[in-house]
Parts: C-alpha cells; structure tokens; sequence
C-alpha cells in the first residue's frame, strides 16, 4: 500500500510564480523517506499541499488511500505534520499544548493524557510538561512539535527540517526516535538540508528542484552513481604545490590538508604513487563522509542537470523532471 | 501501532474536538482573567457610578423608569456586544500570527467545527462578562426580568452575532493595528449610539431615523423590552433582525474559511 500517491501535482502562486510545475511521488507504506532539494525548490510548498495549508492548482494526492479532496478529514486523520517553524502556542504548557492536538483528532481525553505523556517521556520533556513553552530550548521546541504530531499515532509523519539548529547530541535522540516509530509501522518523509541526515536514516530518496522531481531512487543506488570516490588526507606537512594525476583531482583544504578525487574502482595504490612521486607525505586518511552532499550538488547543478538526469530516472515520478530538464 | 483516530467516526471526532476548542478558549479566558473580566467589571462599575448614581438622579425618569435601571440592559449588552467582538478577534488573529492556528487546520475537523468552537469560546466570554456586569449592577439598582425567553435569546444570539464579526474581522486583519479599527471606529460608536444610555425618541425625528438603520440599537431594544418590558423598536421586526445577521455573518465566515482567505495560500 502507498502511504503517499502524489501525481502530476502543480502550484502557481497568484503571484505567477510556478511552484511545483507536475511532480508525482511515491512513496510506499513503512518507507522512510527524504525529500531533499535546495532552498525555494517546492518542498515547502508540496508539504503544505500535504498539509492542506496550502491548495494545490491542480494534481492528485491520496495520503494512506485517502484522497486529499473528496475525503480530506480520513486524509489529514492519517498524517503527523512537524513543521519547520515553531507553531504552537508559547503561553501554553506543552502537556497541554499535545493533549489539544490530540482533541482535534477526536481522541477522547482521557486516552489523551496518556498519549501525551507517553510521547513527552520518549522525547524527554516529561520534566518540562507544566512549563510555559516559550522557556523551552530550541532543541526542546521541535521535540515538542513531534511529541505534538505523534499523539495522533498517525501512518505517516512529515517533518519539514525537523533538527534544524539542535545539537549533535539531541539530533541522534532524535533520530533513534524517528527509527523507532518506523519500525513500528509509521512510514516517515522528512525534509532536511542536513543530507547525512538522509543518508544514515533513509531507505528511499526524491530529490526535487526548480518544483520538478530530478531524482527518485533509493540511497544505495543514488550513492552508486557516484563515479569518484574522495578521500580526506592529513599531510605530515605543510603542502607547497598541488600533485596533479590524469582522471584525479586535488583540492587544498589547509595548509596541511588535501581532498583527492579518484574515480570508482581505480586502486588507492595509485593515488599513493602520484603522492610519493609529488614528495607528499601522508599522515592518515579517511573517506569524504558526505557522499550525498557532493551528488546532491551535482544533480541541481544546472550545468550537469542534463547529463545527470539522462536515462537515470528509475520511477514514474522521472517523466515530467526530465522533459523539465530538456525543456 | 494504533492509529485510533481513523477508526473513529467523523461525528465522534468533530465532537471532541469542537469541546477541544471551547475548552481551549475557557481556559484561555480565565488564564488571563485580569485582561478579560476584571476591566468590563471596573469600567461598568464606573458607569453606574456617573451615569446611573450621580447624573442619573438629576436625569429623572426614562421609559418609565428611573435611568439607573433603564441604562442596566444597555450596558449589560454593550459589554457583551463588546467582549463577543473582543474575544474572538483576539484569539483568532493571536493563532493566525502565531502560526498555531495551523494546528487546527491541518487536523481532520471540517471548518464549521472551527468555527462553532471559536463562537462559542466567544460567547462563553461575553456571557461571562454580561453576567458579572449584571452582577455589578445588583449593588447599584433593583433588577427585573420582564420575559425570560426574550432576554436570554436575543443575549445569546447578539454575543453569536458579534463572534461571528469578529471572526470574519480576524481572518482579514493582517496586523494587530486591523484587530483594533473595527472596535474603535465602527462598533463603539455603533454602541454608544444604540440606545445604550437614552431611548431614541428623544432624538429630533432626523437623527431617529437615522439610528434606525443602526442594527445595535435593535438588539438593545429587543434586550432591554426582555428585561423591563420597554422598548424603542417592535420586537419581533428586531428579533428577525438579529437572526438575519446571525445567518448572513456565519455563511460569511464559513465560506471565507472554506476558501481559506487569510489562512491558506
């Protein structure tokens, strides 16, 4: 079963501005899944669809076999939505500010309270259930958001940047949470500009841009077109000139750093070779972590958007993004 | 995992969630009482004070009665008017500019759930208020009832009339300066010239025409004859008034909520 059915969904603002130009997305029940794509590409725009705040030109969407239009309160009933900004109440206690949400879902008060405290204790805010919420942390507000979008124990949860500006150290609770409730069933689409985020948590990926689906894959084979493998390298000493290697490249991060480039499957012995030879010496090494991070810059690069998208769609959703591209 | 809410009926969601709402508001009332309850219960204090107990005495007779009772009905709905109108522009555009009014649009409740659960928040305050003023009142003037049902219908549906304007008021106001130009430029001096604190047949002929096309003044009347059994309009034309504004204002705020102005782009 879809847990979201989106096809050939369009926006145009009423100041002409065309946010989503047909995107369609699929995404199965119990996946966990990214939507990635740079700042004023259509994500926002397409949650609040998601959301209903904000209607779609035209397009169809079905959220858990609901359709958005002729069965709305059964769609909205089967979504979590935690949003990028803080929109809850900041005079009002969290306990209660989750116990209301859970009213509007028709869950009955007394199931309620036990919800709310169930998911302020798995997010650890129970501590801070009868503070007013304007004195919460940052990181503490958005936990609050999800407590607040899980009461409902929906089937599919969104977050739209949902560890944007937290610590590394609640980030990871926040994940462990996240993969928790996904084991358990809920199928999860998170928007996030942090792309390990994705990598390490997501099973399935769409990356959207200028409004159109460049991308839909899942991580492994997104990660696979990758054609150069990058390694950090820490130098014994300061670097006087960059080495230079036919089919590899050479970045100067510092004085006494170096990211080289070298294509998949080509030895590292050789890399060392052309080192040597440069008289560079190398202290230790490790991989470019962010391997997404450089495929994503790549694919809403405008330059190789052409090259990148050509026969590598590998859904429905590819049609519209790569006659888009053309165009 | 349960996902209960989809289980539910619809009818059992928009009930809870309807009580959601009014239980939100009552809590929100009475959270900041000193901003909702205590200035009307002052400001009117002080009207009975000038007006009814001071100036009152040298006024003499209005209606048949002496002023202090005449003007009770009026100031009674004037706060109601005024509180109905307050509550709900204030909560309805506080959510708006907080963003937590999305919390209610992105859940399964249909608009009119919303709506109801706003008007009936707002009613809670301008009943509320009508009811301490009345109150006040007891420490200044023997009060009566003349006809129950009158008094309590045209109160309840007056402060519905005046929530369901300060909705529509709050799904327009992009700023907290348009909360604020309606009640001050259009509804108090609709008030102060409703017949709060004279009957219009004291005005010159022109000037009472003029004050019959001034809806307030008819909700007054039709409260004031439920109290004391007197007033400066037939009852029933007025009545019919008060329940034509009540339908013509609430298509108004629903179908500006169905279209989403103000709140869905």
């Amino acid at each position: 079963m879809l847990a979201l059915d989106i096809r050939d969904l369009k926006k145009t603002y009423k100041n002409k501005v065309q946010a989503l130009r047909g995107v369609s997305l699929q995404v199965e029940s119990g996946d966990f899944f990214a939507l990635l794509g740079p700042n004023g590409a259509g994500k926002s725009t397409l949650i609040g669809i998601l959301s209903s705040l904000v209607n779609a030109s035209s397009g169809q969407v079905r959220i858990c076999g609901h359709d958005l239009y002729r069965d709305r309160a059964r769609a909205m009933a089967s979504i979590g939505l935690v949003p990028q900004e803080i929109n809850f109440n900041q005079f009002e206690k969290p306990l209660d500010i989750v116990v209301q949400q859970a009213g509007y879902y028709g869950i009955p008060r007394p199931l309620a309270l036990q919800r709310a405290e169930r998911y302020l204790k798995q997010l650890s805010l129970w501590d801070k259930h009868d503070k007013i919420s304007r004195s919460l942390s940052g990181g503490m507000k958005r936990r609050l958001m999800i407590a607040r979008a899980m009461v409902n124990e929906p089937q599919l949860l969104i977050l739209d940047e949902p560890t944007a500006g937290v610590d590394i150290e609640i980030r990871r609770s926040m994940w462990g949470f996240l993969r928790q409730i996904n084991e358990q069933g809920t199928t999860v689409i998170l928007t996030t500009h942090y792309l390990e985020e994705a990598e390490e948590m997501c099973r399935n990926i769409a990356i959207i841009d200028h409004g159109q689906i460049i991308e839909n894959t899942d991580v492994k084979t997104l990660l696979t077109k990758l054609d150069v493998e990058t390694f950090v390298l820490d130098l014994r000493a300061p670097l006087q000139q960059l080495p230079e290697a036919e089919g590899m490249s050479f970045k100067q991060r510092d004085e006494v750093t170096l990211e080289a480039s070298i294509p998949k499957g080509k030895s590292i012995n050789s890399l060392f070779a052309v080192l040597q030879e440069a008289g560079v010496q190398v202290n230790s090494m490790r991989n470019k972590s962010n391997r997404l991070e450089e495929l994503f810059m790549r694919l809403v690069d405008k330059g190789e958007l052409q090259t990148e998208t050509s026969g590598s769609h590998t859904s429905a959703a590819a049609a519209p993004a790569s006659a888009g591209a053309g165009a | 995992m349960n996902h209960s809410s989809s289980e539910m009926s619809m009818a059992q969601v928009n009930l809870v969630g309807y009580r959601t709402i009014i239980r939100r508001e009552i809590n929100r009332i009475l959270r900041i009482w000193a901003q909702t309850l205590l200035p009307p219960a002052i400001t009117i204090s002080l009207y009975f004070i000038i007006f009814g107990s001071l100036i009152g005495k040298r006024i003499g007779d209005m209606g048949g009665f002496d002023y202090m009772q005449f003007i009770v009905p009026g100031l009674i709905m004037m706060s109601v008017i005024q509180n109905s109108y307050g509550n709900i522009v204030s909560s309805f555009f506080g959510a708006k500019f907080g963003r937590h009014i999305e919390e209610l649009l992105i859940s399964p409740l249909p608009n009119w759930v919303i709506l109801a659960g706003y008007v009936t928040g707002s009613m809670f305050r301008g009943l509320l208020v009508g009811a301490v003023v009345t109150l006040v009142a007891l420490f200044f003037t023997h009060l009566q009832v003349h006809n129950w049902a009158i008094t309590i219908s045209v109160v309840l549906l007056t402060s519905m009339v005046f929530s369901l304007a300060g909705l529509i008021n709050a799904i327009y106001a992009q700023k907290f300066d348009d909360i604020t130009i309606v009640p001050t430029f259009i509804l108090t001096p609709l008030t102060y010239l409703g017949g709060v604190f004279y009957s219009v047949s004291l005005l010159p002929p022109f000037w009472e025409t003029v004050s019959s096309i001034n809806p307030i003044l008819y909700m007054v009347n039709a409260f004031r004859y439920g109290m004391l059994g007197v007033s400066d309009v037939p009852v029933l034309p007025a009545f019919a008034i008060i329940v034509v504004f009540v339908l013509l204002l609430g298509g108004i705020c629903l179908y500006l909520l169905q279209k989403g102005v103000g709140l869905r782009s």
